[in-house]
Order: C-alpha cells, then structure tokens, then sequence
C-alpha cells in the first residue's frame, strides 16, 4: 500500500509525466483513427493496418520490457506471438459453436493466449535466464525457431466426436463438417476474423498499464538494478533470476496476447510467419523507439510499419529505401555533434515561439 | 544512456510526423480520382479516361519474388497487348505482398483505395487465403493466376465448401495434381514401381500435392517406398534425403516442388551417382531457363504442365520473344498463367460487354457468369473451363525432357 | 554403410558453416557485435564469382579472387560508413544498423541481378571416389580441406604475426590497446578485411556445394554460422572451427536417423543444451565480472 500511495504523491514528476503522456497519446490516437472512419476519410489500406499496429506495439512494448528494463536482449519475441496466435486461434475456432458473440469470444482467446504464452515464457525462463549477454539472446533466437519448428509440425482438428491432435504426421481423418485448427506447415485457415481497433487499443493500454505497474514498483526497481550491476544486486539481497523471471514472463504474456488478436484479425495465418525476421523486426521497432521508453516504442512501430506503405510507389526500390533510411536513423540518433545541433535549433525554434 | 533515449525519441517524433503528413497526402490521393500511388504502377498507354482497373498483389520483395516478378512482368506485357488492340482497355497495379498475408490483406486495402475493378488476386496461396474473403465480402472478380491451395477459393478447404464463388484459379489445384500424377505413374509401369518423394514441408503448393499424391498412391496400390521433406532453413543440402531414397530402393523420384530446389537435387543426385526417374509438377517448368544450368542433369525428366517455354505455337514463341526482349529471362509457369488471367478476363469483358464506367460489383456479377459458362484457349491449355467453385478444367500434358527440349508424351 | 556418407557430408556442410562462423567470430571477437550482414556479403560473393565465371569466363582461381577482393573492399567500406561512426553507441544501435545493411544488399542485390536463381558453374570437379559402399564428391573433400587449410593460416597469423597480436590486444581491452600505440580502427578495418575475404572464399564453396546463387542465399546460413560461432564459444577461432564442423554433422543426422521435418528443432535444441553445460560455449572463456 506504501508503494502505491508514493507513486501518486509523485504524479506531478517527470517520469510521471511521460507516463501519462503515453496513455494520452495512445487515447488521442485513437479518437483521431475513429473520427476519421466515422467520417469514412480513411482508405481501406490504413483500416487494414489498424490492428496488426497494435498487435506490434503490445508485442513491442513487451520487448522493451525485456531488453530496456530488464536488459536481456531477446530475439524469440516472434516465438511467444506464436504460441499466443495459434492458441488464440484453437480457443476461437473450439469456443465458435458455444461463444457466438464475437468479442467475449475474442478477449477468451486473448487471455488464453497470454497465458500459454506465460506458461512457455516460465518454461523457457528457467535455462534462458542463467545465460547471459549475447549466449542469452542466442538462446532466445533457438527457442523460437524450435516453437515455429513445433507449429509447423501439429495438426490439431476438431469434429464432432472432438479435439483430436497429432504430431509430424496427420494421423487422424475428420469427420464429415469437422475442421483443421491447425493444419501442420499449413496454418490455420478459415479463421474467423473477430478481432477489431477498439479491443486493440484497450490491448495497448492494459500493457501500458501492466508495464508501467511493473516498472515502477519494488520488482521493477530491482529488475533495474539488476540490469544495471548484477553483483551489486544480488550483494544487497535481490533475487536476481526471480526478478529476471518476472519481466521474461511479463514479456512474453504481453507477446501472447498481441499474438492472439494478430491470429484473429486473418482469416489464414501459416507458422512461418512468426520466424527469425519477425523477431528481429520486432526488436527494431524497441531499439528505435529508445530502450525503456514506452511511448518511444509506439511511435516508433507505428512509423516503420507505415513507412513501407507509404513507400509503394516506390514500388521496388521500396524496401532499399526502407534499409537506408533505417541505418541513416541509427546514425543520425547515435551521432553526438547532429544531436547537440539538432537539439539547439529546437530549443532556439521553442524560445523563438513562446 | 538516459540521454540517447530522449533523443531517439525526438527522432523518432519527428519522423513520425513527417510520415503523418505523407500519410494525409497519400490517403488523400487514394481517394481521389488520379491517385499518384496507382499513376507510377500502370502500364503507361496514351488514354487515361476509360480504363478498366486491375489490381493484384504478389511477392515482388524477398525470397518468393521470383514468382511475383514473374506474373508482375507477363500482366503487363498481356496488357499492354490486350490495349494497343484498342477496344477494351486496361490499367495494371501490381502490389508487393512479400508472400505474407498481412502485407496482402494491406496491399488489398491499397487497391481498394485505387479503385480496383477486377483483380488478379494474389500469385501465391497463403496471401491469396487472406484476401480471399476480402474480395467475396466486396464482390470484387477475382481470378489467381498461380495461387493453387483449395484454401484460396474455399471459406472451408477442409471439406471442399463454402466456396467463394467470384476467386477463381488459372492453376490447378494442388489435389488435381497430385491425383493426376499418381495416377500417371501407376499407369506407366515401365517408369518405375517404387516411388519416394521429396517435398517442401513449409508450402502449401509442395505439401497440398504430396497429401493427395500419397492419397492417390494408396488407392492405386503405388508403393511409396520413402517420404523427405526439406523447408525455408533447409533448402540446400538434399544429401541425406536422396541418399535414404537409394536405400529404400526408389526407382521414381516424385518431386512436387519447384525447379530451384529441384535443381539442387537433381545436381545432388548426379554427385552421388543416384539416377532414379525423376517426376515433377507444373512448378519444375522452368528449370530449363535457370541461368546457368547444366541441362543434361534435367535430361530424362518427366513433368506435368500445361505450358512449357519451348513450344512452338504461335502464340507461345510470342510471348516467350516479347518477355526475353523486355526482361531478358525466360518466361516460367507462373508468368504464362498471368498473362492467361489477364486474356481470360479480357475475353470474358468483352462477351459481356463490360466497360470501364461500371462499378466493381456490376463487374463481377458479369464476370462470373462469363466465366462460369466461357471455354478459354490460352498459354496453359486449350478449352479450359470453370466451374462455379471457380476451379479450372484443363488437361496437364506429361512430358519428358530429351536433348535440352520437352518432348510430349502420349497417354 | 551409410554412416559413414552421412559423416561425410555432415563434414561438408559443417566446413562451410565453419568458414562462415570464423569470420563471424573474427569480427565478434574484435568490434564486439553480431554482424548480421555477414550472411549476405557471401551473398554479393557468390553473384561476383558466378558472374566472373560466366559473363567474363574468367579462370576459376581468377574469379575467385575477384569476389575475394570485391568483398574485402565491401567489407571494409561498410564498416567505415555504416558502424565506424557507432564505435561509441550502444550494441544494440550498432546490431539494427547491421539489420539495415543486410535488408540494403538483398534488396539491393535483387533490383541489380534480379530475383530468380542462378545456377552456380560446376567449375570444381564433380567427381566423386569411394569409400567403402559410401561415395564422397571431391568437391566436399576440397571443402573440408580448404576448411582446415583456412583455419590454420588464421591461427598462424593471429599468433605469430604483428597484427595478429595487435588483433588479440584489441579483443582483450580496446582501451589498454589504444594506449599501447596499437591503431585500434585500422585493426577493426583489418578485421573486417579478412571477415570478409573469408566470405567470399565461403560463398565460393557454398555455391559450388548448393549450385542456386539468389538474393537471399546468406541469409540461413548467416543465422546457422551464428550458431556454429556461439556453439563452440563466440570470439574463439579453434571454436568457430568445432562448432561449424559439429552443427553440420548433428544437422545432417538428425535429419538422417530422426526426422526431417524436425531437424531445425534438434540442432538448436543440442545448441541449448550445450549451453545449459557450458554457457560460454565449447571453447568460450570464462567471463569474470568484475563490480
């Protein structure tokens, strides 16, 4: 109770500050997306962006978590989408004949996926976490390509005599009407699309919400002293690879859930989908956005993953330029003398205004 | 490091807003009646008033962007032609899906936004299963040249129903190939009698026609001596594969895959001194055009396909000339089954008399009727039809390869 | 008796894996950072030599070196442009920016030589001698004997050349390094130098093994040579060696004697529990934290 009362008498602060601005902006946002649809001035590509951006920024924000705060580098966040998106996809498909209201059926789904995703996040935790610096991420980037190798290889089918599942080979033959959850290689197809922008954003918020509880509580603060010295750390009495373990698993249940809504937003999702590249690609998105910095990260994935389409016309030039522009930000941000520039002619700019 | 966050962050802003005001500019356009997006994909042709808008969306970017370039350039020489016959006139906007159902359903969404009327959907399966249902939804004509999976044209491809009816398919499906395969081998005993198969795990197209090959196999009494699969990671060394088909004996080797890794194991193959008959699908076409290939290793292979590059036809020798002349390479399957869709369409619009001031669903209701009851002749068979699932029926010629050339085989 | 030609192909592809993973480790070892374009500076490697040997019909040892030399001035020149300026940045800016250069050359490399394959020339012989019942390619003996061959002429001249020394100085302490006159950038340049070399005489191999030179041909074996490297301990040469020439071997019998389809998973699943035994690798040094 101490905690909780500190953290408000402290609100007027700046880490509060930015705190709250995360919020705000992801509610502007919002209002701004819903207006514009109302009104019918948004074109089909960007209603079609809307919820795979909030399945990255919650699978984004997950991974700041994890490599900003807990200063673990984790190439297997894709992994943890997976497991989420399929086993969303199975609650759904399991749940269509009982639960025909799509949202309840959707937020069924999304918990299940965050909690499968908890549950593998443990598993792995428990080797993971005793490594470290890059023989950790290395680690990481092996267990996704072993939980897409794993995908690729169930197939799970329901019919009316039930849920029958096999590994490797298609074993059993479905009855007449039954239907392929998973079909192997193949994915899940036939899905039915239920996911939507609001249940989204509300997404995004309880991550925010999770993430920031998480950060500036006694865990939090000890997640961070012991990224920064482990010795020291473990020398005044925290439980390092308990600590550690909290903001992995935290991690990887924000990752499941995101996952969930992604595999319920199409109507086809395939194992491959979630490999190496989605990882690193997730990975992009937290480091420019600003390690430990939330609101960085949802801008940031919410840019580079319009950037591309607004590159179409491009047409193939597009990813290069996509490549370019990504190393030039790197260069630019990690440059001291353009950023002391940069920042002069901003506050001269600020000055000049007011 | 504190102060490396704030200044990403300032980046970051700033960036973001400069793509907020593209973004405006960009939707702004889509909406609009010259949208600048479509404008740099069209074919150019000197009339911009009464075109009919064809989009579609394929891998143009990364590793499947072969198969995208290739329906990308054929679209566009079919275009280009169908238009200097004046009449009935096209525009072309091929959108890159990176072979990933997101990115498609986005591209999609970009077409819409163009105003699309009629569409080539996507090249391949796992993006055409995400739009699919989008083009059902908006009663937009689809016809995928090349994107073969059941799961394309089916809301439930696991029990054959619930088709869409507007996506139809210039390709077989993958059951009708592996069927007819099995049932060419069973039938031609001189080729071999135990059969194993190679196939690529991660593919809806490889493994679609293996499930029904070994179907097939089974009720045809087809011994399949040795099953190895290979995917994205793995595609490279065949070694083991092939050397545990020799030991089980093979003396066919089913390949229903396409002709890059085909390439490698028939290479592999020849290292090792393991020369059973090789057996392909419509994907092996094109293995004769790899750059740098040693044709002699593809020498007594046998493929199901309804084009090959080398025939004679008139037809043919113009289209494979016109696609060396503009993109120096050969023309592959999926380059041929484009520039089809593009004809059929253009066949089926004009029996119906369809122009370029009706709405995308009037279009539709007309194509599909057209479609339904027209027999096509193009590029990949003579007097094809469709049935209202929207699968295709035409006949795919076995032929083996003699001297560098194909040579049909008759029945 | 097929083990033993599954032992020899398992050789084979380890050897190629261990080219790549030296210089993965090299450059581990001296700049600290997972070059994640390393995979696809093989690539340009291969389009050079297929290029050299085909358009230009240049002699095999000529072609060669002109992908050596072109990927060693491509090497260099994406270390002076893309992480040089970063020496002082955090790892991770420095890793996506790395992300960034391997998107730049496979895009770039399909918009110059198009997306479709080209087919390797055989220009090694394709012959083949037996062992026993099994056969081996001569080109997988050149592989394994160039494998061995490179790992030697590394080893010598880390350990007994100038800058070799200068090299293991920079891996210990960049700092003390500097302070002792040792150029500490000239020998990160050289690093990438040979890194890069050793991509070219890898892609070489890697095409004339697997005969398919496309945009994306590095990139999974970038990812196994990372594995290979991390397997026998990141930074370490004898390690990048062992760790390339085990993951092949495991790669080709667990597709061999337990599935194919599941091979991926039981590579990386040996991976971990290597480093479950030894975190730091086969060969890795231990790592004393000091506070």
């Amino acid at each position: 109770m101490k905690e909780k009362s500190s953290i408000f008498s402290r609100f007027g602060d700046k880490q509060h500050r930015g705190r709250l601005m995360s919020f705000v902006l992801v509610i502007i946002a919002y209002i701004a997306v819903e207006v514009l649809v109302k009104t019918g001035n948004l074109g089909s590509m960007f209603s079609s962006l809307l919820v795979p951006i909030t399945c990255y920024v919650v699978a984004a924000i997950g991974l700041n978590l994890n490599v900003g705060i807990s200063g673990e580098l984790n190439l297997g966040q894709a992994g943890f989408m997976s497991v989420g998106a399929f086993c969303g996809i199975c609650v759904s498909g399991i749940l269509a004949g009982s639960v025909t209201a799509g949202i309840p059926r959707l937020i069924i789904a999304i918990i299940c996926g965050a909690v499968l995703a908890a549950v593998f996040g443990f598993l792995i935790g428990i080797p993971v976490l005793k490594l470290q610096g890059d023989y950790l991420a290395i680690v990481t980037l092996a267990f996704g390509q072993i939980i897409k190798s794993i995908f690729m290889n169930a197939y799970i089918g329901i019919d009316t005599d039930g849920l029958h599942f096999s590994f490797v080979e298609s074993t059993f033959k479905l009855q007449p009407g039954g239907k392929m959850l998973l079909n192997g290689p193949m994915g899940a197809t036939g899905t039915q699309k239920i996911a939507n922008f609001t249940i989204g954003t509300i997404l995004v918020i309880v991550a925010l919400f999770v993430v920031y509880n998480l950060m500036f509580s006694r865990s939090g603060r000890a997640i961070m002293a012991a990224r920064d010295n482990r010795i020291a750390a473990e020398s005044v009495g925290i439980p390092i690879s308990r600590t550690k373990m909290l903001a992995f698993v935290t991690s990887a249940a924000l990752a499941g859930a995101a996952g969930a809504l992604y595999g319920l937003n199409y109507s086809t999702l395939v194992p491959n989908k979630f490999d190496f590249n989605t990882s690193i690609l997730i990975l992009v998105y937290v480091v420019l956005g600003g390690l430990g910095n939330m609101t960085g990260t949802i801008i940031s994935t919410v840019v580079l993953i319009l950037l591309p389409e607004l590159l179409r016309s491009l047409q193939d030039y597009r990813m290069l330029i996509y490549a370019v522009v990504l190393i030039v930000i790197m260069l630019v941000t990690n440059n001291e003398w353009l950023m002391t520039k940069w920042k002069s002619l901003f506050a001269g700019k600020a000055k000049g205004g007011a | 490091m504190k102060k490396m966050f704030k200044t990403s962050l300032a980046v970051a802003m700033s960036v973001c807003m400069a793509a907020a005001l593209t973004a405006c500019g960009g939707s702004g356009s889509a909406s609009g009646s010259a949208p600048a997006d479509g404008a740099a994909q069209t074919t150019e042709s000197a009339d911009a008033g009464a075109k009919i808008k064809i989009g579609g969306s394929g891998p143009l970017t990364g590793p499947a962007a072969v198969y995208g370039q290739a329906v990308k350039n054929a679209a566009e020489i079919a275009v280009e032609e169908v238009n200097a016959k004046g009449g009935l006139q096209f525009e072309l906007n091929m959108q890159d899906d990176a072979h990933d159902p997101e990115k498609a359903v986005t591209a999609y969404g970009v077409l819409k936004d163009w105003g699309m009327q009629a569409s080539l959907a996507t090249v391949t399966s796992a993006p055409g299963a995400a739009v699919s249902p989008s083009y059902a939804e908006d009663k937009i004509f689809a016809i995928t040249p090349s994107g073969s999976s059941t799961s394309v044209i089916f809301a439930d491809p696991d029990n054959l129903s619930g088709a869409f009816g507007n996506v139809f398919q210039m390709c077989f499906t993958d059951p009708n190939q592996g069927t007819a395969s099995a049932d060419y081998i069973s039938g031609h005993a001189d080729l071999g009698s135990k059969v194993a198969i190679i196939y690529k795990n991660d593919d809806n197209y490889s493994k679609g026609i293996h499930d029904t090959f070994v179907a097939e196999a089974a009720a045809k009494n087809l011994a399949v001596v040795y099953e190895g699969t290979f995917d994205d990671s793995n595609a490279q060394d065949f070694t083991v594969q092939l050397g545990k088909a020799q030991e089980a004996g093979a003396d066919i080797l089913f390949l229903p895959i396409y002709y890059d890794p085909a390439s490698l194991i028939l290479t592999q193959a020849n290292g090792m001194g393991y020369k059973p008959t090789f057996f392909g699908v419509d994907g092996m076409d094109g293995i004769l055009g790899l750059e740098g290939f040693d044709t002699s290793l593809a020498e007594g292979v046998y493929l199901l396909t309804p084009f090959s590059a080398d025939a004679t036809d008139e037809l043919t020798v113009n289209f494979v000339n016109k696609y060396k002349e503009k993109f120096g390479e050969v023309p592959n399957q999926f380059a041929a089954d484009a520039y089809d869709c593009v004809y059929a369409i253009a066949q089926a619009c004009e029996a119906a008399g369809v122009t370029a001031d009706m709405s995308a669903d009037e279009i539709c209701a007309k194509l599909v009727e057209q479609f339904t009851s027209m027999t096509f002749s193009g590029l990949t068979g003579s007097e094809m039809t469709w049935n209202a699932n929207g699968e295709v029926t035409k006949s795919p010629k076995a032929v083996v390869i003699q001297n560098g050339v194909y040579v049909g085989v008759e029945e | 008796m097929q083990f033993l030609s599954y032992l020899i192909n398992g050789l084979g592809l380890g050897s190629v894996y261990a080219i790549i993973a030296l210089g993965y480790t090299m450059v581990y070892g001296i700049a600290k950072m997972l070059n994640f374009a390393h995979g696809d500076i093989i690539m340009v490697g291969a389009y050079i030599a297929f290029f050299a040997l085909t358009k230009y019909a240049l002699p095999f040892p000529l072609a060669v070196l002109t992908a050596v030399v072109v990927c060693t001035v491509l090497g260099v020149l994406i270390e002076r442009l893309a992480y040089k300026p970063l020496r002082q940045a955090p790892s991770l800016a420095v890793l996506i920016t790395a992300i960034g250069v391997s998107y730049f050359l496979q895009n770039g490399a399909q918009i110059l030589w198009s997306s479709s394959s080209k087919v390797f020339p055989s220009a090694i012989s394709t012959g083949s001698i037996s062992l026993g019942s099994a056969s081996v390619s001569y080109l997988t003996l050149i592989t394994i004997a160039t494998c061995i061959a490179v790992m030697i002429c590394l080893t010598l001249f880390i350990n007994r050349t100038k800058t070799g020394s200068a090299m293991r100085a920079c891996s210990e302490d960049k700092g003390a390094s500097m302070l002792m006159g040792i150029n500490v950038n000239m020998i990160i340049s050289i690093t990438f130098a040979i890194g890069s070399g050793l991509a070219a005489i890898a892609s070489v191999l890697l095409a004339s093994t697997y005969p398919s030179v496309y945009p994306t041909m590095g990139s999974m074996p970038g990812i196994k040579a990372f594995t290979a490297a991390v397997f026998g301990g990141i930074g370490s040469i004898p390690g990048a060696f062992i760790g390339g020439l085990l993951l092949g071997i495991i790669e080709i019998f667990a597709k061999a004697y337990i599935s194919t389809q599941l091979s991926d998973a039981i590579v990386f699943g040996v991976l971990i529990v290597i480093l479950l035994i030894k975190p730091t690798g086969l060969l890795g040094k231990k790592i004393n934290v000091k506070v």
